[in-house]
């Protein structure tokens, strides 16, 4: 099984890297871009074809590795089949 | 006194830190890989500065959950003194052993100077020989420098005087929280900042101010 795991900084926390990208955005042009903010994206393949068990596992690996919750909040999406 | 330095894949500042630990406290620091699951039997482990695992996924994101680290929880709430440094404050932090996150500097340039240190603490283990106020000078050399805890937290390190270093006034090189430099766990055995004071201890490096802070280690084992 197959899922997609989003790692967003949380609001308030402070984004240099999405603001740097905001500036090149409007250096190039690009009007009417009222923010950037910018986060990482992690597939990982499963063995497991429980669905919810897959979760709960992803969702440990999120809590233990793949986010830090002091600045990240992260989302999980399992492919349908 | 005896110290060990962990050494991670990607740690480069390791040699800095066991030179400095050996001319200061004359005796041979242990280097331990960070494979390894137990510690030797040391009054001070330190987590040297580098680039573990080259930075991935975040700094001292995967370094933090290496298989040394259970050990060094095990001996943090032994009440052995841990200091990280650089790279070794961020995996701390990773690690759970310290409140907060590293996070990249607020102008995102890596950045390698001297700058001013205020010590903010100095009844500290490991700050004990500066005098509370004092302004001494110490290398930095980093790109995720920037302090970030949340509300709760920088109130408790606030209040309870755990913020032990400050970047002093103007030469804040990283957009840290409070221009906190370094600091310290509630129990005072578990250390971490990012400046390399094992990079000022000898008239070579222009300075010798870092030197005082391995005294003061030192001081509090004998």
């Amino acid at each position: 099984m197959k899922a997609r795991i989003k790692v967003t900084l949380k609001n308030g926390v402070l984004d240099p890297q999405g603001k740097a990208i905001e500036g090149a955005l409007g250096a190039l042009g690009f009007s009417g871009v009222e923010s950037v903010r910018q986060g990482k994206f992690i597939e990982v393949e499963l063995r497991e074809q429980n669905r919810e068990k897959a979760h709960a596992a992803l969702d440990e690996m999120c809590r233990k590795l793949l986010a830090n919750t002091v600045i990240e909040n992260y989302a999980i999406e399992l492919d349908e089949k | 006194m005896k110290s060990a330095v962990i050494v991670f894949p990607g740690s480069n500042r390791e040699r800095d830190m066991l030179y400095a630990l050996e001319l200061i406290t004359g005796v041979k620091p242990v280097a331990v890989w960070h494979t390894e699951t137990t510690l030797p039997d040391v009054d001070l482990v330190v987590l040297p500065g580098g680039f573990s695992y080259g930075d991935y996924l975040r700094t001292g994101a995967i370094a933090g959950r290496a298989n040394i680290m259970t050990d060094v929880a095990r001996k943090a709430k032994a009440g052995t003194r841990i200091m990280g440094v650089c790279n070794g404050f961020q995996i701390l932090c990773e690690a759970g052993l310290l409140p907060g996150v590293l996070m990249r500097n607020a102008q995102l340039k890596f950045v390698c100077k001297e700058v001013g240190l205020e010590v903010a603490n100095a009844k500290t283990d490991f700050t004990s020989k500066y005098s509370e106020g004092q302004v001494w000078h110490c290398p930095v050399a980093h790109g995720d420098g920037n302090y970030f805890a949340s509300p709760e937290d920088l109130a408790r390190l606030e209040g309870e005087g755990q913020v032990v270093l400050r970047y002093a006034k103007g030469e804040n090189p990283n957009g840290s929280l409070n221009d906190i430099a370094g600091i310290i766990n509630d129990r005072g055995n578990v250390f971490g900042m990012m400046p390399h004071p094992e990079n000022m201890i000898e008239p070579l490096n222009g300075a010798t101010d870092g030197r005082v802070l391995f005294e003061s280690v030192l001081e509090a084992v004998a």
